[in-house]
């Protein structure tokens, strides 16, 4: 087996020296290393976006991640979206426009959909679908989704104010 | 996923002194959008990956009197957010806002969707219109070869052993030209080319004939094609419809595309003329400033 080595990554906006193996996935490291199983792994290649989290503030497919390239890097996770035990206002739009039913695509596309709202504001119903086309729903449908996106949009700006 | 070490070396000469002494044992790794897919499914067996991103001649992106600059291993996000990329090399920046969704597009590079020499790799037949030529470099010395001429069959192209993409070189365009990318698929997003379709066009001052045009077509053969016959004869035509029509014929004559689930030989060869058409209308319009990449 190779050796481990030590990644030095902020996390959620906390500084964490991980032990891994080149072999181990972002995603891997996050789950099995460190027990913060809110990311969640779908097809692991790429396609369904359930392992989003947003890498120095980009959205990317954890499972298409080496966690040894993280080293240096700024990772969020969707445990680091809501303000302790308060839910960020798109946590809540997810929420109450019922725009999940198993939940598993929802951390995917709540990372996705934060990066979103970070870049566009007032995203139109288009810029929304076209960002949230590398994450995959097979419950709800995504006209709730994209719903929530609105709605969160809408509440932030409002917050902004 | 398989036991491999892994380096990040910051310099080119000690990437290719790594590949060189590993002998084929070793992968670059750029996004690893299909390299970390490949080493999962066992289609690749590395003993060591090589991470290119450290290396700063494949993370230029650099616009000189001579054209673009584009490292290897720049990932698609900075190049359609680019805006001189947007003005100048059209076709690229459409490619690469629909190669994979935004996650993939955050990491893969246009040097490896090269590499990886899929046969309908979307910015193939962007970069063959538009006259790329990719540098490479390996233990050797530093050779240069046309983007129609890398790929050599599916999944292969004209790589040595401890050779490496380091850069796509695209000439920069004369003045009244344009470009586009265009592919069928059946959904929006996230598929792969059923037929992918490039063309770069340079009008005459009068914004009506054609000076010259290069066309690219993908998902059509074994290999990503520049369409010869369609594209010279097109030299001195006026951008009309019936011009189109006539560079449409030849470019089906040339395709040798296979029957698979996403579309048979006769549908893929229609496709293939009915995009060459809708392909070069968009890029003569952006010629004449008409059109502009809208992601």
């Amino acid at each position: 087996m190779t050796q481990k080595r030590v990644v030095t990554a902020t996390i959620n906006g906390e500084e964490q020296a991980l032990l891994c193996q080149p072999r181990q996935t972002l995603l891997e490291v996050l789950r099995d290393v460190l027990g913060m199983t809110g990311t969640k792994e779908g097809c692991s290649n790429g396609n369904c976006g359930a392992c989003t989290v947003l890498l120095n503030g980009r959205p990317v497919d954890s499972c298409l991640v080496l966690a040894v390239e993280c080293d240096a890097a700024d990772i969020e996770t969707i445990e680091g979206v809501a303000d302790g035990n308060h839910l960020a206002p798109l946590q809540e739009a997810f929420l109450e426009n019922a725009a999940l039913q198993c939940g598993i695509c929802t951390p995917g596309f709540i990372m996705s959909a934060k990066a979103l709202l970070a870049q566009k504001p007032d995203p139109s119903e288009e810029d929304i679908r076209f960002s949230l086309a590398g994450n995959l729903c097979r419950c709800t449908g995504y006209d709730k989704i994209v719903r929530a996106v609105q709605d969160a949009a809408a509440r932030q700006r409002a917050a902004a104010e | 996923m398989r036991d491999f070490e892994y380096e990040a070396p910051d310099s080119l000469e000690r990437a290719i002194a790594i590949l060189s002494e590993m002998n084929g044992r070793a992968r670059p790794l750029a996004g690893g959008t299909d390299l970390i897919d490949h080493v999962r499914t066992g289609r690749l067996t590395p003993d060591l990956i090589v991470d290119i991103k450290k290396i700063p001649d494949l993370n230029r992106l650099e616009h000189t009197s001579d054209g673009l600059h584009l490292g290897a291993a720049v990932p698609c996000y900075r190049i359609y957010e680019d805006p001189a990329i947007r003005r100048d090399f059209a076709a690229l920046v459409d490619a690469c806002s629909i190669i994979g969704g935004i996650q993939v597009q955050n990491r893969a590079s246009v040097g490896g969707n090269l590499c990886t020499s899929g046969p309908a790799a979307d910015s193939a037949p962007a970069l063959i219109a538009l006259n790329a030529i990719c540098v490479l470099t390996g233990p050797d010395g530093t050779r240069e070869v046309p983007v129609h001429e890398f790929f050599t069959g599916p999944g292969q192209n004209v790589l040595n052993r401890g050779e490496l993409l380091v850069e796509i070189r695209l000439p920069a365009p004369a003045p009244h030209s344009g470009s586009h990318y265009r592919r069928f698929i059946p959904r929006n997003e996230m598929d792969i080319a059923v037929v992918g379709v490039g063309a770069a066009v340079t009008l005459e001052e009068d914004g009506q004939t054609i000076r010259s045009a290069r066309i690219g077509l993908g998902a059509v053969a074994p290999i990503p094609l520049l369409a010869v016959e369609a594209s010279e004869l097109l030299a001195g035509k006026p951008a009309s419809d019936a011009t189109f029509s006539e560079a449409a014929q030849a470019a089906r004559k040339i395709v040798t595309p296979i029957d698979d689930m996403r579309g048979t030989v006769e549908f893929r060869i229609h496709v293939t003329g009915v995009l060459v058409e809708r392909v070069l209308r968009q890029a003569v319009a952006r010629a004449r400033g008409e059109d502009a990449p809208q992601h």
